[in-house]
C-alpha cells in the first residue's frame, strides 16, 4: 500500500492530501482533510449519511475511492453555509426540528441540496424520492421533507 | 398537529418551539459524534469475533498478527480478569464474558480477540490473522429448539427461576414470569366470543445509523479518559470499570455526540477493548464497529413466541386473558420478557388472567433495549386479538378499547393502583381525529392498536451556575439523543424567569457533574428535568435572600417572579438576575445550585394509533397511506421535539411490522446485516404522520411531565397488521409482514 | 400495618400465598420480615425489584418509610430503551 497525494477543490478551496491507494474518499475526507461532519453510518451506499456532492453530482464518498477525486470538485455540509449565513436548507431544519440525533443530518442536507439545484419546486412525491437513499432512524421523515419544502419555498421566493 | 391541552397554566417558556441549543453545530457537521474525535499518535482498533454460532475455543495464536507491519497491542480475554473467581455478580459476570468471550464462544459474532495498528488497513490485516482453533457445537436459533427437550445447551448452570418445584437438569430457561388474577375457567365460561391465536416475532435491531464508536487514551497508572456516544456515560465508565477490575474513579468518559440508541447504547461493546489496548500499546486507540458488527454482534431485541387467547361478552366486557410468552434473551440471560409479562394486558382492566413468560437464552447476540423493551411484541399480539374481538361481536374497536380501558384507580395487572393517567383520552383522541371516517378506497384498510408503557425515574444530578452578567449555565449528566437539551433550558427559563436565549445547558463528563443513569427509559425530561428544577429553586430561594440582605429586610417579604427579587409591597425597585449575579459577591459569593435525585412521581404513558393501508393484492406490497399517533404526554416541554419522538416510534414500528427482521441460515449466521438486505422504512415508504399530543399532567412532577421517548413504538404493528386485515381480509400473526408472505396469505385465502 | 401483594412468581417461596398484612416501618424492614417468613424471598425482592407503595413505584427503596395501611406491590425491575 503507498499513499498518493491528491489535490482537489474541497468547499472551495484548493486542497492536497495524502491517502492510501485503496482507501474510500469518506475516509480520507474524515481522516486527512479533518472534515467529520461527513459520517459513516454502513460504508457500503446504503444509507447516504456520507453524501456529498463530487463534480456535481450526489454520491456516496464511501463508494469513490479517494485518488478518483483528483482535480475534482467536492462540496461537503461544511461547504454548504456562506460564512456565517446559513444555506436556507440549514436554517429550515434547524426551525423545523428536521433533526433528533444529528447523523444523518449533514448526508440530509447535502441530498436536499442536489436535489433543489436541480428541481427548485419538488411534490411532496419527488422529495420523498429524492431522499430515499438517506436513512434516518429518529424522525420517520415527516419534519425532513417539511422542512426541504419550506427551503425550496424559500428560496424561490428570494 | 394538533394538540389536546389539559389546564395549562399560561407558561413562557415550557411549551414553546424556539431552536435547539445544540442545532447549529449539528447542521454545519461541527458536532462531534463517537467516531470524530482524532488524537494524535492514534491507532486504529479491529475486532477478531466468532464465526461460528456456538464453539468452545481450544486456541487463539496472536502470534503471527503481533509480528504484522504496524501492530501496537493484542488483547485476548486473558487481559482481564475473571469475574467468576472474582466473586463477580452473575450480570456482571454475563456483561464481561460479552465483551470478550472466555471458554466458549455463544454466537456469530462474538468477540474473541483484538488489535491495535497505525492504519485501519494493518489492524485489520492483523485481525485476520489471528488464528483461532475452534470445537463447533451444536446451537439453537429459537425459543421452540432452545425449549425442546434435550436442545444443546448454553450455559450447563443455568437452572429455570421462578419454577416450583425448582428444575433439577439445567436448560436454556433463564427464567419464568406470571401474574395472574381470578378464575380463569369462570372468565372464559362467562365469555360469548373466544379467541385464541399464536404470533410470533422475529428480531430486530434498534437501527441507529451511527455504529458504536470508542476512543481511548490510557495512561500506564492505569488512569484512561474515553471520548464515546453512549446513553449513559456514567454506565460506561462503571462497565468498563468492572471489565477492566479497575475503580471507575480511574476513567474519565466525555460523551460524545449521539447518533442514536434506542435502548442499543445502554451497553458497553468497545470501550473496554479499547482501554485494554490502549494501555497495551501506550497511545489512543480509536475502535469503531462497521455496519455489519452491528448487526451480528451489538444488541438486538428478542424474536418471540406468544400464544393470547382472550373472552369477551357480546356486551363488550373483557371477561379472560390467557398469554405465554416466550421471548429470546440471545446469548446469556436478560429478555425483556419481565417487562412484557406486565405491559402485555395492562391497558385493560381484565377481571381474571394468567400470564406466563420465558427468558430463553438462543446463540444469537446478547438482547439489549429497544424502545419500550418487550412491550411491543407483547402489544402486537393482544392489540390484533382485540380487533378480532371487536368485529366478532360488532363493536367499533375503539369503543371496545374505551369500554374495558384502565383509568385512574383501576388494579394495574401488573398490581398497584394506577394514579392519573391519560389513556382513554389518547382513545378519544383518536376517535375525533378526521382519519377516522376519511374515505377508503379499493385494496385499503384501516386498523387502530393501543399500548402502554411505564418509564422510568432513577438517578439524575444536575447542576445550575449563574454567570456574573445573569445569564445560565444548566450542566447535566444525560446524554442528549432526543432534544433534551432545549427541555431543560426551557424548565430552567421557566423557572429563573430568565430568556431561554440566554441559558447554556450543557452535557459534561463524568468528572464534571453528579451521577447520573442512563438516557432511556423516557426518563431524562422527568427526572434530570427535576434535578434541573430543584437545583434553580435553590437558586431562587437563594436570590430572594440576597434581595432581602440588599434592602435590609426578612426574606419572606421578597418574592421571585418574572425574573426579577420584587418586595411583596412593592417599596423596593425590583432586583433582577444580572443585578444580583453582578454583585454576588457582596451578598454571599458565586450563585450556584446542584440537586441529585433518585426521581419519584414517574407517570406512565399510553398511546392509541390509527393506521391506513394499501394493500397490491397482486405484490403483497403494503403501503401505510395515513397515519395518526395520539399518546398523553401529561406536559409537552418541547412540543416539537414530542411530536419528534412520536413520528420516530411509528416510524421504527412500521418497519417492524413490515419488513425488518434478522435472517439467519442454518448454521446460524446471519445472511443480511446490511443496510441493504435489513430494510429500514425510507422516506418514500412513508406518509405524513400526524401527532396528537394529549396532555393529562402527571400530578407529581412540578410540571406534569410524562416521559415520551419510548410508548410510542409499542401499538404500530398491531395498527399495520389490522389495516392489513381491514384491507385484504388476511390475519397476519408472523412479523414481518413482508411482501412475501403477505402474498402467500392472499393465496391462501383465495383456494 | 401495609397489606402487601405478592406475584405469582414468588409462590414457588410463599407456598401459594399471594397477599398478607405485616408490620414495618421501612421497605428494607419489610423485606427481612418476610425473608423470615419465607426463607429466600428477601435476596429475590432486593436484587430484583422495584416497590410500588400505594402506587407510586420507586427503585432503591430500602429506606423508603411506608405510610400507614399502606399498599405494596413488589415488581419486576424495569429495563428501559
Amino acid at each position: 500500500m503507498s499513499r498518493r497525494h491528491i489535490t482537489a477543490t474541497i468547499n472551495g478551496d484548493e486542497v492536497d492530501f495524502l491517502a492510501e491507494e485503496g482507501s474510500s474518499l469518506l475516509n480520507a475526507l474524515r481522516d486527512e482533510v479533518g472534515l467529520t461532519g461527513v459520517k459513516e453510518g454502513c460504508g457500503t451506499g446504503d444509507c447516504g449519511s456520507c453524501s456529498v456532492l463530487l463534480n456535481d453530482y450526489l454520491t456516496c464518498a464511501c463508494l469513490v475511492f479517494a485518488p478518483e477525486v483528483e482535480g475534482g470538485t467536492i462540496v461537503t455540509v461544511e461547504g454548504l453555509a456562506n460564512g456565517g449565513e446559513l444555506h436556507p436548507l440549514q436554517q429550515c431544519f434547524l426551525e423545523g426540528a428536521a433533526l433528533q440525533c444529528g447523523i444523518c443530518t449533514p448526508g440530509f442536507l447535502m441530498a436536499a441540496k442536489a436535489l433543489l439545484d436541480r428541481n427548485p419546486n419538488p411534490t411532496e412525491t419527488e422529495i420523498r424520492y429524492a431522499l430515499a437513499g438517506n436513512l434516518c432512524r429518529c424522525t420517520g421523515y415527516d419534519k425532513i421533507v417539511r422542512a426541504v419544502q419550506e427551503a425550496a419555498s424559500q428560496i424561490r421566493e428570494a | 398537529m394538533m394538540a389536546v391541552i389539559e389546564e395549562n397554566p399560561g407558561y413562557k417558556w415550557v411549551g414553546t418551539r424556539p431552536i435547539r441549543p445544540d442545532g447549529l453545530e449539528k447542521i454545519t457537521g461541527k458536532a462531534q459524534f463517537g467516531a470524530d474525535s482524532i488524537l494524535p499518535g492514534m491507532l486504529y482498533g479491529s475486532v477478531v469475533r466468532s464465526p461460528h454460532a456456538h464453539a468452545r475455543i481450544l486456541s487463539i495464536d496472536m502470534s503471527v498478527a503481533k509480528s504484522m507491519p504496524g501492530v501496537k497491542a493484542v488483547i485476548t480475554s486473558a487481559d482481564f480478569p475473571d469475574l467468576a473467581l472474582n466473586g463477580g455478580s452473575a450480570g456482571d459476570i454475563d456483561m464481561s464474558n460479552n465483551v470478550m468471550a472466555r471458554a466458549k464462544v455463544l454466537y456469530e459474532g462474538h468477540v474473541v480477540a483484538a488489535v491495535a495498528a497505525n492504519t485501519r488497513e494493518q489492524a485489520k490485516a492483523a485481525a485476520d490473522a489471528v488464528i483461532v482453533n475452534y470445537e463447533v457445537l451444536p446451537h439453537v436459533l429459537t425459543v421452540d429448539e432452545a425449549m425442546a427437550d434435550n436442545a444443546p445447551l448454553l450455559h450447563d448452570g443455568m437452572y429455570t427461576k421462578g419454577i416450583d418445584p425448582k428444575p433439577e437438569k439445567p436448560s436454556n430457561v433463564a427464567s419464568r414470569v406470571v401474574h395472574e388474577r381470578g378464575d380463569l375457567d369462570k372468565g372464559f365460561a362467562e365469555a360469548d366470543l373466544v379467541i385464541e391465536r399464536e404470533y410470533t416475532t422475529k428480531p430486530v435491531h434498534q437501527g441507529y445509523i451511527e455504529p458504536h464508536a470508542a476512543v481511548a487514551d490510557a495512561n500506564s497508572d492505569g488512569r484512561a479518559h474515553i471520548w464515546c456516544s453512549s446513553q449513559g456515560h456514567f454506565q460506561m465508565r462503571a462497565h468498563t470499570a468492572t471489565v477492566l477490575g479497575v475503580s471507575p474513579g480511574t476513567i474519565k468518559v466525555t460523551a460524545a455526540e449521539i447518533g442514536g440508541g434506542f435502548g442499543g447504547k445502554t451497553v458497553v461493546y468497545l470501550e473496554p477493548l479499547a482501554v485494554r489496548l490502549s494501555q497495551r500499546a501506550g497511545r489512543p486507540v480509536k475502535l469503531v464497529m462497521d455496519r455489519d458488527e452491528v448487526f451480528r454482534a451489538s444488541g438486538p431485541t428478542s424474536g418471540t413466541r406468544i400464544k393470547v387467547k382472550m373472552g369477551v361478552t357480546n356486551e363488550g366486557q373483557l371477561t379472560a386473558a390467557d398469554v405465554w410468552m416466550g421471548y429470546e434473551a440471545g446469548a446469556f440471560s436478560g429478555s425483556p420478557v419481565g417487562a412484557a409479562g406486565m405491559t402485555v394486558i395492562a391497558c385493560y382492566d381484565i377481571p381474571n388472567f394468567f400470564v406466563e413468560g420465558f427468558d430463553v437464552v438462543v446463540n444469537k447476540p446478547r438482547v439489549a433495549a429497544y424502545r419500550a423493551p418487550g412491550a411491543p411484541m407483547a402489544a402486537f399480539a393482544v392489540e390484533t386479538v382485540m380487533d378480532e374481538l371487536a368485529r366478532g361481536i360488532n363493536i367499533d374497536p375503539i369503543d371496545l378499547r374505551l369500554q374495558n380501558a384502565v383509568v385512574e384507580g383501576t388494579q394495574a395487572s401488573y398490581g398497584p393502583k394506577f394514579p392519573r393517567i391519560g389513556f382513554v383520552e389518547t382513545l378519544e383522541a383518536i376517535k375525533n381525529h378526521p382519519q377516522y371516517t376519511a374515505e377508503l378506497g379499493p385494496n385499503q384498510g384501516r386498523g387502530v392498536a393501543a399500548g402502554f408503557w411505564f418509564n422510568a425515574g432513577m438517578n439524575s444530578s444536575a447542576t445550575v451556575h449563574i454567570n456574573e452578567n445573569g445569564t445560565a449555565t444548566v450542566v447535566v449528566g444525560s446524554p442528549d439523543i432526543g432534544g433534551s437539551r432545549q427541555s431543560m433550558a426551557l424548565m430552567a427559563a421557566e423557572e429563573l424567569g430568565i430568556s431561554y436565549e440566554n441559558i447554556k445547558p450543557v452535557v459534561a463528563d463524568t468528572e464534571t457533574v453528579g451521577f447520573n443513569d442512563v438516557t432511556g427509559g423516557s426518563r431524562v425530561t422527568l427526572a434530570t428535568g427535576a434535578a434541573v428544577v430543584d437545583a434553580c429553586r435553590v437558586i431562587t430561594a437563594d436570590l430572594r435572600a440576597r434581595a432581602a440582605k440588599t434592602w435590609d429586610v426578612e426574606i419572606d417579604d421578597v418574592e421571585w417572579v418574572d425574573g426579577q427579587a420584587q418586595h411583596v409591597d412593592g417599596s423596593q425597585p425590583p432586583l433582577s438576575l444580572a443585578d444580583l449575579a453582578g454583585k454576588s459577591g457582596r451578598t454571599g459569593g458565586p450563585i450556584s445550585a446542584t440537586a441529585s435525585l433518585n426521581a419519584r412521581g414517574v407517570g406512565a404513558a399510553f398511546s392509541t394509533q390509527l393506521c391506513d393501508v394499501e394493500v397490491d393484492p397482486e405484490t403483497g406490497i403494503t403501503r401505510v397511506i395515513r397515519y395518526v399517533s395520539a399518546q398523553d404526554a401529561g406536559r409537552a416541554i418541547s412540543p416539537a421535539y414530542v411530536e419528534g419522538q412520536m413520528q420516530g416510534g411509528v416510524a421504527q414500528g412500521i418497519g417492524w411490522a413490515l419488513n425488518e427482521e434478522y435472517i439467519h441460515n442454518s448454521s446460524g449466521v446471519m445472511e443480511n446485516a446490511s443496510f441493504l438486505d435489513y430494510r429500514i422504512p425510507v422516506a418514500s415508504d412513508l406518509p405524513m404522520i400526524d401527532t396528537v399530543i394529549v396532555e393529562v399532567p402527571n400530578p407529581a412532577h412540578p410540571y406534569g411531565v410524562r416521559g415520551v421517548g419510548e410508548v410510542g413504538i409499542v401499538p404500530p404493528m398491531a395498527a399495520v397488521a389490522n389495516a392489513i386485515s381491514d384491507a385484504a381480509g388476511v390475519r397476519m400473526k408472523d412479523l414481518p409482514m413482508s411482501p412475501v408472505k403477505l402474498l402467500e396469505a392472499l393465496n391462501e385465502k383465495g383456494k | 400495618m401495609a397489606r402487601v401483594h405478592l406475584s405469582a412468581g414468588l409462590r414457588d417461596l410463599t407456598g401459594g400465598v399471594a397477599n398478607i398484612e405485616i408490620e414495618a416501618s421501612t421497605v428494607g424492614r419489610l423485606i427481612k420480615s418476610l425473608d423470615q417468613m419465607f426463607p429466600g424471598i428477601g435476596s429475590r425482592l432486593s436484587e430484583g425489584s422495584s416497590v410500588a407503595i400505594n402506587g407510586e413505584i420507586l427503585t432503591d427503596a430500602e429506606y423508603e418509610k411506608i405510610p400507614a395501611s399502606a399498599e405494596i406491590h413488589f415488581l419486576d425491575i424495569l429495563q428501559g430503551g
